[in-house]
């Protein structure tokens, strides 16, 4: 029986302290309605499930726990996750999973611009399409994208890999189309799995770092 | 021969530096990246002067009578301000830019006079947490190292916009310095050429940084003070926009103020000198009816007491040092000047630090090198030094009749030149004119 707390009635201060104190096996937490800063920096191995729309950065920081948020989520959902996993049923706004360490991100519907910017790690997984500048300077992690990415996917990437089932509008500064091989379809495979998602992993194409941007040299003027 | 003597005569605009700038980019097809601050002459606290305390006001007995100099800095919303022993904080520098022992040596000698200390890109290490009884941890851009853990570790958290060496700028770390455990601490190959973000990732503006601030409290129950931080350009709007968002301190770091590795051009031509920078800064304060409430840093070249009792009567609750830090620990020191001359410098003007290759082993990963460190040592010799701050600025406050030196006001300053008296809003030496005042 999860514990009940509405946010109709109780700040989101509250409900974070409480997270950050008591954590009990699962949460569910009724009436956010674009609250911000709902269920961040919780530590533990439990579960949330938010019925409705959160604001700017749910989950953010989470260690560990399962945030579930049936709706839409705002800006930053997940930033700097260190592990656990965050789930938005609905569509994510910009900078969904930013600088996130680790753990699952999954988002069933759209994510919008930088979506795993400076990605530290994280595995995202996203159900439709990702706006312009997706994994923009991504050192490590996967992302994944059923639908298609926006411009300058990957930009002035690091050792982040991308995934794109459908088109790519444009590619970053030093991001390139990279060969599928069978180590990572399977990856791939297990990322979806993982998601609960069916697409096959033969349908997507992967990117990666040129890696022509690590080092200062003034042949790559353009780029800087 | 001397050339001068000779009745030869160098060119005013194309000086010698100048000249070799030029052949240098010529060569290589790069621009140069250093150390240290803006080496340019600029308007600077030595030219203002205080007033003494003689007939129309009262003089504090050096040495005998008090002259308190604690400073509680987030009192605002923050559960546990910081309480300071000394206005004079250390500014943030990272692990990665500086050695372990560097930053070990910096928080021994923070901690011996009871002052702060700051982490600074690419994470808090157990050294510095282990020896830093105050510490502040930066919360920047590139978020490289950036740890929940870490935040609620920490005594303070630093929200950086900018800093005053590079305004708009994101930092950088060359692959020399990037050895196995920086690139670790920061998730990237070891090696390579570091860029760290000039802009947060997760948010843009003064309306989302209030935001972004909720949520770091929110992260940490409320317990800890929020600072923000900003190079100094547009300060009195930056001040008012960093107030607006729920700042509990605001750091106002000027153009002279260090780093590890940034363009020169950067360093040289971007941003406003600090004491450009303090009277906007503690004008926004006041006009929001939040001088002292919300407390202001000022760094950026202080250097000694002086610079310190001045940036405090001008305003500031406190300031914060990093070039006279690394000084005090040991940087540029003449025994090194052999090593500094085979690397193309000298002591006094060794600024390569971005190159890893510090015979002081301060900025530097090399392990033999940031071995000649002695961080007991070295955080003795800062302390002493933050000692001789405090001490210089309490003989300065008690002459101008003051028992706190919060007490320093604007009234106890003049100015030498009409740019610094401009700048400063105080009148210049002699005079009752303040230039631009009424406009």
């Amino acid at each position: 029986m999860a514990t009940l707390i509405d946010l109709a009635e109780t700040p989101v201060r509250d409900l974070n302290q409480a997270l950050h104190e008591a954590p009990v096996a699962s949460w569910r937490v009724l009436n956010p309605r674009g609250a911000h800063a709902v269920a961040c920096g919780i530590r533990g191995n439990f579960t949330v499930d938010i019925e409705g729309h959160v604001g700017y950065y749910c989950a953010g920081m989470n260690q560990q726990a399962t945030v579930t948020v049936h709706g839409n989520a705002g800006t930053g959902v997940a930033e700097n996750m260190m592990s656990g996993t965050v789930r938005v049923r609905g569509n994510a706004s910009q900078s969904a999973g930013a600088t996130a360490h680790g753990g699952l991100l999954v988002i069933d519907g759209d994510a919008s611009a930088r979506c795993g910017i400076s990605m530290k790690g994280v595995d995202i997984v996203v159900g439709g399409s990702v706006g312009h500048m997706s994994a923009f300077m991504g050192q490590a992690g996967r992302l994944v994208v059923c639908g298609d990415a926006g411009d300058a996917l990957g930009d002035s990437l690091y050792e982040a890999r991308i995934y794109v089932r459908g088109t790519v509008k444009s590619l970053g500064a030093d991001c390139v189309e990279k060969e599928m091989s069978a180590e990572h379809l399977a990856e791939l495979a297990e990322l979806l799995k993982a998601a609960e998602r069916d697409e096959d992993p033969a349908d997507f194409r992967r990117y990666g770092s040129a890696r022509q941007l690590y080092h200062f040299k003034v042949d790559n003027t353009t780029a800087y | 021969m001397e050339p001068a003597s000779h009745g030869l005569r160098e060119s005013a605009t194309f000086d010698r530096a100048t000249i070799h700038a030029i052949q240098r980019a010529a060569e290589t097809g790069i621009y140069d990246i250093r150390g240290w601050g803006a080496k340019r002459k600029l308007p600077h606290f030595d030219d203002l002067l205080l007033l003494g305390a003689s007939m129309s006001r009262y003089p504090l007995e050096g040495y005998r009578e008090r002259c308190d100099t604690d400073v509680v800095l987030g009192t605002r919303h923050a559960k546990h301000p910081l309480r300071l022993a000394t206005p004079v904080t250390i500014a943030g520098m990272s692990f990665g830019a500086l050695s372990a022992q560097a930053k070990e040596a910096l928080g021994r000698g923070a901690s011996e006079v009871g002052t702060s200390t700051t982490t600074g890109d690419g994470g808090m290490t157990p050294e510095e947490r282990g020896h830093s009884k105050h510490l502040v941890y930066q919360y920047l851009p590139s978020r490289y190292g950036m740890n929940p853990d870490d935040l609620r570790a920490a005594d303070a958290i630093e929200v950086v916009l900018g800093q005053g060496a590079k305004p708009g700028g994101g930092g950088m770390l060359l692959g020399q310095k990037i050895t196995e455990r920086v690139a670790g601490m920061r998730t990237l190959p070891v090696g390579i050429d570091q860029r760290s973000a000039c802009r947060h990732p997760d948010w843009t503006g003064p309306d989302d940084l209030a935001i972004k601030i909720l949520e770091l409290r929110e992260i940490t129950d409320w317990e800890k003070p929020v600072y923000v931080k900003v190079g100094a350009t547009r300060t009195y709007y930056d001040v008012k926009l960093a107030v607006h968002a729920g700042a509990d301190v605001v750091v106002v770091d000027g153009m002279q103020g260090g780093t590890a590795a940034t363009q020169d051009v950067f360093i040289e031509h971007v941003g406003i000198p600090t004491l450009a920078a303090l009277p906007q800064a503690v004008q926004a304060l006041q006009e929001l009816g939040v001088h002292r409430e919300v407390q202001l840093i000022v760094s950026g070249g202080i250097r000694s007491g002086a610079d310190m009792a001045k940036a405090l009567a001008l305003g500031a609750d406190a300031v914060a040092i990093g070039t006279a830090a690394l000084i005090a620990l040991g940087d540029n020191h003449p025994k090194y000047d052999a090593e500094y001359r085979e690397l193309g410098s000298a002591a006094g003007y060794f600024d390569d630090y971005q190159d890893g290759r510090d015979p002081a082993g301060i900025s530097t990963q090399d392990e033999e090198l940031a071995a000649r460190l002695d961080p007991a040592e070295a955080g003795r010799r800062l302390a002493n030094f933050l000692r001789v701050m405090t001490m210089e600025a309490q003989t300065l406050a008690r002459a101008c009749g003051k028992a706190h030196l919060l007490h320093l006001e604007p009234e106890d300053l003049v100015a030498l030149t009409i740019e610094s008296a401009a700048m400063a809003r105080v009148p210049l030496a002699g005079t009752n004119w303040i230039p631009g005042e009424g406009l």
